[in-house]
Protein backbone atom coordinates (compact mmCIF):
# COMPACT_ATOMS: atom_id res chain seq x y z
CA UNK A 1 0.00 0.00 0.00
CA UNK A 2 1.09 3.25 -0.91
CA UNK A 3 1.66 6.33 1.25
CA UNK A 4 -0.94 8.48 -0.59
CA UNK A 5 -3.49 4.86 -0.46
CA UNK A 6 -3.10 5.15 3.52
CA UNK A 7 -4.11 8.87 3.68
CA UNK A 8 -7.09 8.59 1.90
CA UNK A 9 -7.80 5.89 4.67
CA UNK A 10 -8.34 8.94 7.00
CA UNK A 11 -11.92 9.85 5.36
CA UNK A 12 -13.03 6.64 7.83
CA UNK A 13 -11.45 9.43 10.75
CA UNK A 14 -13.28 12.36 9.41
CA UNK A 15 -16.70 10.37 8.94
CA UNK A 16 -16.95 10.23 12.95
CA UNK A 17 -15.51 13.39 13.60
CA UNK A 18 -18.08 15.08 11.21
CA UNK A 19 -21.16 12.89 13.15
CA UNK A 20 -19.40 13.84 16.45
CA UNK A 21 -19.59 17.88 15.52
CA UNK A 22 -22.85 17.49 13.83
CA UNK A 23 -24.61 15.23 16.90
CA UNK A 24 -22.70 17.29 19.81
CA UNK A 25 -21.08 13.99 20.98
CA UNK A 26 -18.38 15.75 22.17
CA UNK A 27 -15.59 12.93 20.96
CA UNK A 28 -13.20 15.16 18.44
CA UNK A 29 -10.72 15.31 20.89
CA UNK A 30 -10.64 11.96 21.92
CA UNK A 31 -10.98 11.15 17.99
CA UNK A 32 -7.91 12.91 17.26
CA UNK A 33 -5.49 12.38 20.27
CA UNK A 34 -6.77 8.23 19.35
CA UNK A 35 -5.94 9.02 15.83
CA UNK A 36 -2.51 10.06 16.05
CA UNK A 37 -1.74 7.83 18.50
CA UNK A 38 -2.19 4.86 16.93
CA UNK A 39 -0.29 6.53 14.00
CA UNK A 40 2.95 7.23 16.35
CA UNK A 41 2.76 4.37 17.70
CA UNK A 42 2.40 1.13 14.94
CA UNK A 43 4.71 3.58 13.00
CA UNK A 44 7.54 3.55 15.29
CA UNK A 45 6.33 -0.40 15.88
CA UNK A 46 6.70 -0.46 12.16
CA UNK A 47 10.28 0.43 11.98
CA UNK A 48 11.63 -1.27 15.42
CA UNK A 49 10.42 -4.59 13.63
CA UNK A 50 11.69 -4.10 10.75
CA UNK A 51 15.37 -2.93 12.75
CA UNK A 52 15.04 -6.30 14.54
CA UNK A 53 13.95 -8.61 11.98
CA UNK A 54 17.03 -7.53 9.58
CA UNK A 55 19.17 -7.39 12.90
CA UNK A 56 17.86 -10.95 13.44
CA UNK A 57 19.57 -11.29 17.22
CA UNK A 58 18.23 -13.05 20.24
CA UNK A 59 18.98 -10.39 22.14
CA UNK A 60 16.72 -7.68 20.38
CA UNK A 61 13.83 -10.44 20.81
CA UNK A 62 14.87 -10.82 24.30
CA UNK A 63 14.39 -6.97 24.55
CA UNK A 64 11.61 -6.85 22.70
CA UNK A 65 9.78 -9.50 24.50
CA UNK A 66 11.07 -8.36 28.33
CA UNK A 67 9.45 -4.46 26.98
CA UNK A 68 5.99 -6.05 26.08
CA UNK A 69 6.16 -7.84 29.37
CA UNK A 70 7.03 -4.41 31.62
CA UNK A 71 4.14 -2.21 29.44
CA UNK A 72 1.92 -5.22 30.13
CA UNK A 73 2.68 -5.49 33.57
CA UNK A 74 1.87 -1.68 34.24
CA UNK A 75 -1.15 -1.48 32.62
CA UNK A 76 -2.85 -4.55 34.33
CA UNK A 77 -1.09 -3.97 37.73
CA UNK A 78 -3.36 -0.63 38.14
CA UNK A 79 -6.49 -2.83 38.54
CA UNK A 80 -5.11 -4.76 41.59
CA UNK A 81 -2.96 -1.86 43.36
CA UNK A 82 -4.42 -3.07 47.06
CA UNK A 83 -3.25 -6.39 46.39
CA UNK A 84 0.50 -6.42 48.28
CA UNK A 85 3.40 -7.39 45.68
CA UNK A 86 0.70 -7.47 42.40
CA UNK A 87 3.77 -6.11 39.86
CA UNK A 88 5.76 -9.02 40.71
CA UNK A 89 2.93 -11.46 40.90
CA UNK A 90 1.27 -9.85 37.36
CA UNK A 91 5.15 -10.13 35.72
CA UNK A 92 5.67 -13.49 36.78
CA UNK A 93 2.25 -15.13 35.23
CA UNK A 94 3.60 -13.29 32.27
CA UNK A 95 7.28 -14.72 32.09
CA UNK A 96 5.32 -18.06 33.00
CA UNK A 97 3.02 -17.80 29.93
CA UNK A 98 5.62 -16.30 27.39
CA UNK A 99 8.33 -19.33 28.88
CA UNK A 100 5.38 -21.95 28.66
CA UNK A 101 3.98 -21.16 25.02
CA UNK A 102 7.31 -20.11 23.15
CA UNK A 103 8.87 -23.69 25.04
CA UNK A 104 6.20 -25.47 23.23
CA UNK A 105 6.32 -24.00 19.70
CA UNK A 106 10.07 -23.65 19.63
CA UNK A 107 10.72 -26.76 20.96
CA UNK A 108 8.56 -28.55 19.18
CA UNK A 109 9.78 -26.45 15.90
CA UNK A 110 6.14 -25.80 15.25
CA UNK A 111 7.14 -22.37 14.24
CA UNK A 112 10.94 -21.44 13.59
CA UNK A 113 13.07 -19.36 16.07
CA UNK A 114 13.01 -16.01 13.99
CA UNK A 115 12.25 -12.72 15.23
CA UNK A 116 9.40 -12.69 12.46
CA UNK A 117 7.68 -15.65 14.27
CA UNK A 118 8.40 -15.13 17.90
CA UNK A 119 7.70 -11.76 18.53
CA UNK A 120 4.22 -11.35 17.10
CA UNK A 121 3.35 -14.39 18.76
CA UNK A 122 4.33 -12.95 22.05
CA UNK A 123 2.65 -10.09 21.53
CA UNK A 124 -0.28 -11.67 20.89
CA UNK A 125 -0.50 -14.05 23.74
CA UNK A 126 0.50 -11.28 26.57
CA UNK A 127 -1.37 -8.90 25.47
CA UNK A 128 -4.47 -11.12 25.58
CA UNK A 129 -3.09 -12.32 29.01
CA UNK A 130 -3.15 -8.81 30.22
CA UNK A 131 -6.93 -8.10 29.19
CA UNK A 132 -7.69 -11.53 31.63
CA UNK A 133 -5.34 -10.24 34.15
CA UNK A 134 -7.31 -7.13 33.89
CA UNK A 135 -10.55 -9.05 33.84
CA UNK A 136 -9.50 -11.11 36.76
CA UNK A 137 -8.55 -8.55 38.85
CA UNK A 138 -11.83 -6.73 38.50
CA UNK A 139 -13.94 -9.69 39.25
CA UNK A 140 -11.70 -11.01 42.06
CA UNK A 141 -11.71 -7.48 43.95
CA UNK A 142 -15.50 -6.95 43.32
CA UNK A 143 -16.33 -10.66 44.65
CA UNK A 144 -14.23 -10.45 47.96
CA UNK A 145 -15.92 -6.77 48.71
CA UNK A 146 -19.47 -8.12 48.04
CA UNK A 147 -18.96 -11.62 49.70
CA UNK A 148 -16.88 -10.39 52.69
CA UNK A 149 -19.12 -11.86 55.44
CA UNK A 150 -19.26 -15.41 53.44
CA UNK A 151 -15.32 -14.92 53.74
CA UNK A 152 -15.76 -14.09 57.30
CA UNK A 153 -18.29 -16.86 57.89
CA UNK A 154 -15.86 -19.39 57.11
CA UNK A 155 -13.17 -18.04 58.99
CA UNK A 156 -15.34 -17.68 61.81
CA UNK A 157 -16.67 -22.01 61.73
CA UNK A 158 -12.44 -22.89 61.65
CA UNK A 159 -11.85 -22.86 57.75
CA UNK A 160 -8.60 -21.87 56.37
CA UNK A 161 -8.03 -18.24 54.50
CA UNK A 162 -7.82 -20.78 51.16
CA UNK A 163 -11.46 -22.62 52.36
CA UNK A 164 -12.94 -19.14 52.79
CA UNK A 165 -11.88 -17.74 49.46
CA UNK A 166 -12.39 -20.57 47.22
CA UNK A 167 -15.90 -19.91 46.34
CA UNK A 168 -14.51 -15.99 45.31
CA UNK A 169 -11.23 -17.48 43.59
CA UNK A 170 -12.99 -20.15 41.46
CA UNK A 171 -15.69 -17.75 40.12
CA UNK A 172 -13.20 -15.20 39.54
CA UNK A 173 -11.16 -17.48 37.89
CA UNK A 174 -13.81 -18.48 35.76
CA UNK A 175 -15.48 -15.57 34.58
CA UNK A 176 -12.15 -14.31 33.35
CA UNK A 177 -11.78 -17.10 31.31
CA UNK A 178 -15.58 -17.52 29.53
CA UNK A 179 -15.25 -14.76 26.97
CA UNK A 180 -11.78 -16.18 25.69
CA UNK A 181 -13.75 -19.47 25.77
CA UNK A 182 -16.74 -18.16 24.11
CA UNK A 183 -15.47 -16.57 21.82
CA UNK A 184 -13.67 -19.20 20.48
CA UNK A 185 -17.28 -21.43 19.99
CA UNK A 186 -17.96 -18.53 16.99
CA UNK A 187 -14.73 -17.63 15.58
CA UNK A 188 -15.02 -17.79 11.60
CA UNK A 189 -18.44 -17.27 11.79
CA UNK A 190 -19.22 -14.25 12.62
CA UNK A 191 -15.59 -12.71 12.39
CA UNK A 192 -12.56 -13.57 11.03
CA UNK A 193 -9.75 -13.14 13.45
CA UNK A 194 -7.26 -10.14 12.99
CA UNK A 195 -4.25 -12.29 12.53
CA UNK A 196 -5.63 -14.59 9.60
CA UNK A 197 -7.30 -11.59 7.89
CA UNK A 198 -4.27 -9.96 7.85
CA UNK A 199 -2.31 -12.72 6.57
CA UNK A 200 -5.32 -13.35 3.73
CA UNK A 201 -4.81 -9.84 2.49
CA UNK A 202 -0.75 -9.83 2.87
CA UNK A 203 -1.48 -12.68 0.31
CA UNK A 204 -0.77 -15.70 2.32
CA UNK A 205 -2.78 -18.84 1.36
CA UNK A 206 -6.14 -19.05 3.75
CA UNK A 207 -5.66 -22.69 4.66
CA UNK A 208 -1.78 -21.72 5.54
CA UNK A 209 -3.75 -18.45 7.50
CA UNK A 210 -6.22 -20.73 8.98
CA UNK A 211 -3.54 -23.17 10.64
CA UNK A 212 -1.32 -20.22 12.33
CA UNK A 213 -5.00 -18.97 13.53
CA UNK A 214 -5.57 -22.41 15.21
CA UNK A 215 -1.99 -22.07 17.15
CA UNK A 216 -2.73 -18.99 18.20
CA UNK A 217 -6.31 -19.93 19.70
CA UNK A 218 -5.19 -22.95 21.17
CA UNK A 219 -1.84 -21.30 23.05
CA UNK A 220 -4.82 -18.08 23.75
CA UNK A 221 -6.66 -21.30 25.66
CA UNK A 222 -3.31 -21.52 28.32
CA UNK A 223 -2.81 -18.25 28.46
CA UNK A 224 -6.26 -17.32 29.63
CA UNK A 225 -6.07 -20.51 32.18
CA UNK A 226 -2.87 -19.76 33.27
CA UNK A 227 -2.57 -15.81 33.65
CA UNK A 228 -6.43 -15.80 35.72
CA UNK A 229 -5.29 -19.41 37.98
CA UNK A 230 -1.76 -18.00 38.63
CA UNK A 231 -2.56 -14.25 39.68
CA UNK A 232 -5.42 -15.62 41.87
CA UNK A 233 -3.37 -18.02 43.82
CA UNK A 234 -0.19 -15.55 44.23
CA UNK A 235 -2.57 -13.42 45.00
CA UNK A 236 -5.36 -14.31 47.69
CA UNK A 237 -2.76 -15.06 49.95
CA UNK A 238 -1.86 -11.68 50.81
CA UNK A 239 -5.19 -10.97 52.09
CA UNK A 240 -4.90 -12.56 55.75
CA UNK A 241 -2.58 -11.99 57.76
CA UNK A 242 -0.48 -14.91 59.62
CA UNK A 243 -3.54 -15.11 62.16
CA UNK A 244 -6.14 -15.79 59.32
CA UNK A 245 -7.65 -12.56 60.02
CA UNK A 246 -9.03 -10.50 56.72
CA UNK A 247 -6.96 -7.46 55.62
CA UNK A 248 -9.56 -4.62 55.79
CA UNK A 249 -10.85 -4.58 52.33
CA UNK A 250 -12.01 -1.25 51.52
CA UNK A 251 -13.19 -0.62 47.51
CA UNK A 252 -12.67 -1.94 44.26
CA UNK A 253 -10.55 0.93 43.27
CA UNK A 254 -7.40 -0.31 43.98
CA UNK A 255 -7.06 1.66 47.53
CA UNK A 256 -5.52 -0.22 50.61
CA UNK A 257 -6.83 -4.02 51.08
CA UNK B 1 -17.21 -8.26 87.76
CA UNK B 2 -17.41 -10.90 90.49
CA UNK B 3 -14.15 -12.95 90.06
CA UNK B 4 -15.53 -15.82 92.49
CA UNK B 5 -16.24 -17.82 89.16
CA UNK B 6 -13.96 -19.32 86.82
CA UNK B 7 -13.45 -16.87 83.66
CA UNK B 8 -14.06 -18.50 80.73
CA UNK B 9 -12.91 -15.35 78.67
CA UNK B 10 -10.88 -12.84 80.75
CA UNK B 11 -9.44 -9.06 79.75
CA UNK B 12 -6.37 -7.67 80.48
CA UNK B 13 -6.53 -3.50 79.81
CA UNK B 14 -7.11 -4.79 76.09
CA UNK B 15 -7.16 -1.90 73.62
CA UNK B 16 -8.24 -2.16 70.04
CA UNK B 17 -7.91 0.57 67.09
CA UNK B 18 -7.63 0.49 63.21
CA UNK B 19 -6.29 3.11 61.05
CA UNK B 20 -5.46 4.98 64.20
CA UNK B 21 -8.96 5.23 65.08
CA UNK B 22 -9.56 3.41 68.95
CA UNK B 23 -12.68 1.20 68.89
CA UNK B 24 -11.81 -0.38 72.33
CA UNK B 25 -10.39 1.07 75.18
CA UNK B 26 -8.65 -1.03 78.32
CA UNK B 27 -11.40 -3.37 78.48
CA UNK B 28 -10.33 -5.45 81.86
CA UNK B 29 -12.75 -7.64 83.26
CA UNK B 30 -14.24 -11.40 82.55
CA UNK B 31 -16.92 -13.42 81.30
CA UNK B 32 -17.92 -16.30 83.73
CA UNK B 33 -17.86 -20.06 82.77
CA UNK B 34 -21.01 -21.60 82.25
CA UNK B 35 -23.06 -18.32 82.38
CA UNK B 36 -25.03 -15.84 79.98
CA UNK B 37 -23.36 -12.72 79.73
CA UNK B 38 -25.07 -10.04 77.93
CA UNK B 39 -22.83 -6.90 76.38
CA UNK B 40 -25.06 -3.82 75.91
CA UNK B 41 -24.71 -0.19 75.01
CA UNK B 42 -25.08 2.10 72.52
CA UNK B 43 -24.36 1.47 68.83
CA UNK B 44 -20.85 2.27 68.22
CA UNK B 45 -20.11 1.21 71.64
CA UNK B 46 -17.58 -1.61 70.58
CA UNK B 47 -19.44 -4.92 71.36
CA UNK B 48 -19.34 -6.51 68.29
CA UNK B 49 -16.18 -5.77 67.63
CA UNK B 50 -15.06 -7.60 71.51
CA UNK B 51 -16.55 -10.39 70.16
CA UNK B 52 -14.51 -10.93 67.20
CA UNK B 53 -11.15 -10.30 69.53
CA UNK B 54 -12.80 -13.57 71.64
CA UNK B 55 -12.67 -15.88 68.56
CA UNK B 56 -9.46 -14.43 66.71
CA UNK B 57 -11.59 -12.88 63.52
CA UNK B 58 -9.52 -9.74 64.40
CA UNK B 59 -6.45 -9.21 67.24
CA UNK B 60 -6.39 -6.64 69.97
CA UNK B 61 -3.70 -3.66 69.35
CA UNK B 62 -2.41 -4.05 73.17
CA UNK B 63 -3.60 -6.09 76.20
CA UNK B 64 -3.76 -9.45 77.01
CA UNK B 65 -7.10 -11.87 76.14
CA UNK B 66 -7.07 -15.26 77.95
CA UNK B 67 -9.73 -18.07 76.74
CA UNK B 68 -10.11 -20.68 79.49
CA UNK B 69 -6.74 -19.60 81.22
CA UNK B 70 -4.85 -19.92 77.76
CA UNK B 71 -3.39 -16.80 76.39
CA UNK B 72 -5.68 -16.41 72.81
CA UNK B 73 -2.86 -16.00 71.11
CA UNK B 74 -1.42 -20.01 72.03
CA UNK B 75 -4.59 -21.38 70.04
CA UNK B 76 -3.95 -22.26 66.83
CA UNK B 77 -6.36 -20.05 64.58
CA UNK B 78 -8.77 -22.47 63.45
CA UNK B 79 -8.80 -24.29 66.58
CA UNK B 80 -9.98 -21.41 68.42
CA UNK B 81 -12.53 -20.58 66.26
CA UNK B 82 -14.09 -23.87 66.72
CA UNK B 83 -13.36 -23.48 70.42
CA UNK B 84 -15.05 -20.19 70.48
CA UNK B 85 -17.71 -20.56 68.22
CA UNK B 86 -19.65 -16.62 66.77
CA UNK B 87 -23.20 -16.56 65.51
CA UNK B 88 -22.99 -13.91 63.26
CA UNK B 89 -25.64 -10.37 63.45
CA UNK B 90 -26.73 -11.36 59.56
CA UNK B 91 -26.71 -14.82 59.68
CA UNK B 92 -25.05 -15.47 57.09
CA UNK B 93 -25.17 -18.58 54.78
CA UNK B 94 -23.38 -19.63 51.88
CA UNK B 95 -25.50 -20.59 48.67
CA UNK B 96 -27.81 -23.78 48.44
CA UNK B 97 -29.76 -25.90 51.12
CA UNK B 98 -29.69 -25.83 55.40
CA UNK B 99 -28.16 -29.05 55.02
CA UNK B 100 -25.14 -27.74 53.07
CA UNK B 101 -24.63 -25.19 55.60
CA UNK B 102 -25.42 -27.31 58.52
CA UNK B 103 -22.58 -29.70 57.41
CA UNK B 104 -20.43 -26.73 56.83
CA UNK B 105 -18.01 -26.72 59.82
CA UNK B 106 -17.73 -30.28 59.17
CA UNK B 107 -16.74 -30.03 55.39
CA UNK B 108 -14.28 -27.61 56.65
CA UNK B 109 -12.58 -30.28 58.69
CA UNK B 110 -12.61 -32.70 55.73
CA UNK B 111 -15.51 -34.75 57.54
CA UNK B 112 -19.12 -35.37 56.97
CA UNK B 113 -22.25 -34.42 59.09
CA UNK B 114 -24.91 -37.09 58.84
CA UNK B 115 -28.25 -36.78 58.30
CA UNK B 116 -29.55 -38.30 61.67
CA UNK B 117 -27.27 -35.86 63.37
CA UNK B 118 -28.52 -32.40 61.29
CA UNK B 119 -31.95 -33.67 62.29
CA UNK B 120 -30.54 -33.77 65.92
CA UNK B 121 -29.19 -30.31 65.65
CA UNK B 122 -31.96 -28.92 63.92
CA UNK B 123 -34.42 -30.60 66.42
CA UNK B 124 -32.12 -28.59 69.09
CA UNK B 125 -32.97 -25.65 67.72
CA UNK B 126 -36.66 -25.73 67.04
CA UNK B 127 -36.89 -26.38 63.14
CA UNK B 128 -38.49 -29.72 61.69
CA UNK B 129 -36.50 -32.55 60.23
CA UNK B 130 -38.43 -30.97 56.35
CA UNK B 131 -36.21 -28.01 56.98
CA UNK B 132 -32.84 -29.86 55.81
CA UNK B 133 -33.62 -29.94 51.83
CA UNK B 134 -35.09 -26.39 52.24
CA UNK B 135 -32.80 -23.32 50.00
CA UNK B 136 -31.45 -21.05 52.57
CA UNK B 137 -33.21 -17.79 50.75
CA UNK B 138 -36.50 -19.63 51.23
CA UNK B 139 -36.30 -19.16 55.08
CA UNK B 140 -37.45 -16.39 57.09
CA UNK B 141 -34.95 -14.45 59.35
CA UNK B 142 -35.90 -16.28 62.50
CA UNK B 143 -35.41 -19.26 60.76
CA UNK B 144 -32.16 -18.44 59.10
CA UNK B 145 -30.56 -17.17 62.83
CA UNK B 146 -31.88 -20.85 64.34
CA UNK B 147 -29.70 -22.37 61.20
CA UNK B 148 -27.01 -20.39 62.23
CA UNK B 149 -27.29 -21.04 65.82
CA UNK B 150 -27.27 -24.89 64.97
CA UNK B 151 -24.27 -24.69 62.83
CA UNK B 152 -22.39 -22.73 65.34
CA UNK B 153 -23.07 -25.62 67.55
CA UNK B 154 -21.86 -28.35 65.74
CA UNK B 155 -18.42 -27.14 66.44
CA UNK B 156 -19.45 -28.36 70.11
CA UNK B 157 -17.80 -25.22 70.98
CA UNK B 158 -17.64 -24.59 74.71
CA UNK B 159 -17.82 -20.64 74.33
CA UNK B 160 -20.64 -19.35 71.81
CA UNK B 161 -20.49 -15.54 71.07
CA UNK B 162 -24.00 -14.09 69.75
CA UNK B 163 -24.13 -10.87 67.57
CA UNK B 164 -27.45 -9.08 68.48
CA UNK B 165 -29.25 -12.03 66.73
CA UNK B 166 -32.70 -11.13 67.46
CA UNK B 167 -32.71 -7.85 66.32
CA UNK B 168 -34.25 -7.81 63.19
CA UNK B 169 -36.98 -10.58 64.13
CA UNK B 170 -40.68 -10.60 65.01
CA UNK B 171 -41.77 -10.90 68.70
CA UNK B 172 -42.89 -14.94 68.31
CA UNK B 173 -39.22 -15.61 66.93
CA UNK B 174 -37.35 -13.41 69.08
CA UNK B 175 -39.15 -15.75 72.47
CA UNK B 176 -38.03 -18.69 70.19
CA UNK B 177 -34.76 -17.36 69.85
CA UNK B 178 -34.55 -16.54 74.01
CA UNK B 179 -36.06 -19.92 74.89
CA UNK B 180 -32.96 -21.57 72.46
CA UNK B 181 -30.10 -19.47 74.25
CA UNK B 182 -31.32 -20.91 77.77
CA UNK B 183 -31.75 -24.32 76.63
CA UNK B 184 -28.32 -24.36 75.05
CA UNK B 185 -26.90 -22.84 78.05
CA UNK B 186 -27.87 -25.47 80.60
CA UNK B 187 -28.27 -28.82 78.09
CA UNK B 188 -24.33 -27.91 76.85
CA UNK B 189 -23.05 -26.19 80.03
CA UNK B 190 -21.67 -23.63 76.80
CA UNK B 191 -20.41 -19.99 77.84
CA UNK B 192 -22.24 -17.28 76.32
CA UNK B 193 -22.06 -13.82 75.62
CA UNK B 194 -24.63 -12.20 73.93
CA UNK B 195 -25.21 -8.66 72.42
CA UNK B 196 -28.16 -6.94 72.72
CA UNK B 197 -30.07 -4.07 72.48
CA UNK B 198 -32.90 -5.22 73.95
CA UNK B 199 -31.95 -5.04 77.94
CA UNK B 200 -35.55 -7.18 78.92
CA UNK B 201 -33.62 -9.58 77.50
CA UNK B 202 -30.32 -9.12 79.07
CA UNK B 203 -32.30 -8.86 82.81
CA UNK B 204 -33.95 -11.56 82.39
CA UNK B 205 -32.11 -14.03 80.40
CA UNK B 206 -28.75 -13.09 81.27
CA UNK B 207 -26.94 -14.07 84.46
CA UNK B 208 -24.59 -11.27 83.85
CA UNK B 209 -24.28 -8.07 82.04
CA UNK B 210 -21.71 -5.93 80.55
CA UNK B 211 -22.69 -2.05 80.14
CA UNK B 212 -20.15 -0.84 77.13
CA UNK B 213 -20.11 3.03 75.94
CA UNK B 214 -17.57 4.65 73.60
CA UNK B 215 -15.59 1.33 73.60
CA UNK B 216 -15.43 1.43 77.27
CA UNK B 217 -16.17 -0.93 79.92
CA UNK B 218 -18.40 1.15 82.07
CA UNK B 219 -19.92 -1.37 84.51
CA UNK B 220 -20.34 -4.81 84.60
CA UNK B 221 -22.17 -7.21 87.51
CA UNK B 222 -25.06 -9.62 87.68
CA UNK B 223 -27.63 -8.43 85.31
CA UNK B 224 -29.51 -6.71 88.44
CA UNK B 225 -27.60 -4.02 87.98
CA UNK B 226 -29.44 -3.26 84.91
CA UNK B 227 -32.55 -2.24 87.46
CA UNK B 228 -29.95 0.10 89.99
CA UNK B 229 -26.78 1.26 87.59
CA UNK B 230 -24.51 2.49 89.63
CA UNK B 231 -22.90 4.54 87.09
CA UNK B 232 -24.83 7.91 86.44
CA UNK B 233 -24.26 7.18 82.63
CA UNK B 234 -25.30 4.06 82.78
CA UNK B 235 -28.91 5.41 84.54
CA UNK B 236 -29.11 7.60 81.74
CA UNK B 237 -28.71 5.32 79.17
CA UNK B 238 -30.90 2.67 80.51
CA UNK B 239 -33.64 5.28 81.00
CA UNK B 240 -33.56 5.93 77.32
CA UNK B 241 -33.77 2.52 76.54
CA UNK B 242 -37.38 2.05 78.94
CA UNK B 243 -36.29 -0.77 80.71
Amino acid sequence: MTYTALSLTLIFVCIPLLLSKTLKLGLEKDTLIATVRSIVQLLAVGYILKFVFNANSYSYIFLMVALMIIVATLNARKKGAGIKGITWKIALTLVAIEIVTQGVLLGFHIVPATAQYIIPISGMLIGNSMVLSILFLNRFIAEITSHKNEMELILSLGGTPKQAIHRQLISAIKASMIPTIESQKTIGLVQLPGMMSGQIIGGADPIQAVQFQLLIIFALLTTATLSSIMIGFLSYPVLFNERMQIFNTTNTRGNKM
Amino acid sequence: MNTLYEPAIHFQQVHFSVNDKTILKSITGSFPKGQITTLVGPSGAGKTTLLKLCNGLLSATQGHIRIDQQPISAFEPTALRRHVGIALQAAPMIAGTVWENLALPRTLQGKKLSQQEATQYLEDVGLAKSFLHQSIDELSGGQRQKVSIARTLINQSSILLLDEITSALDRQSVQEIEKLIVTINEKYNVTMIWITHNLQQALTIGHYTWVMMDGELIEAGRSTLLNAPTNPRVAEFIQGANL
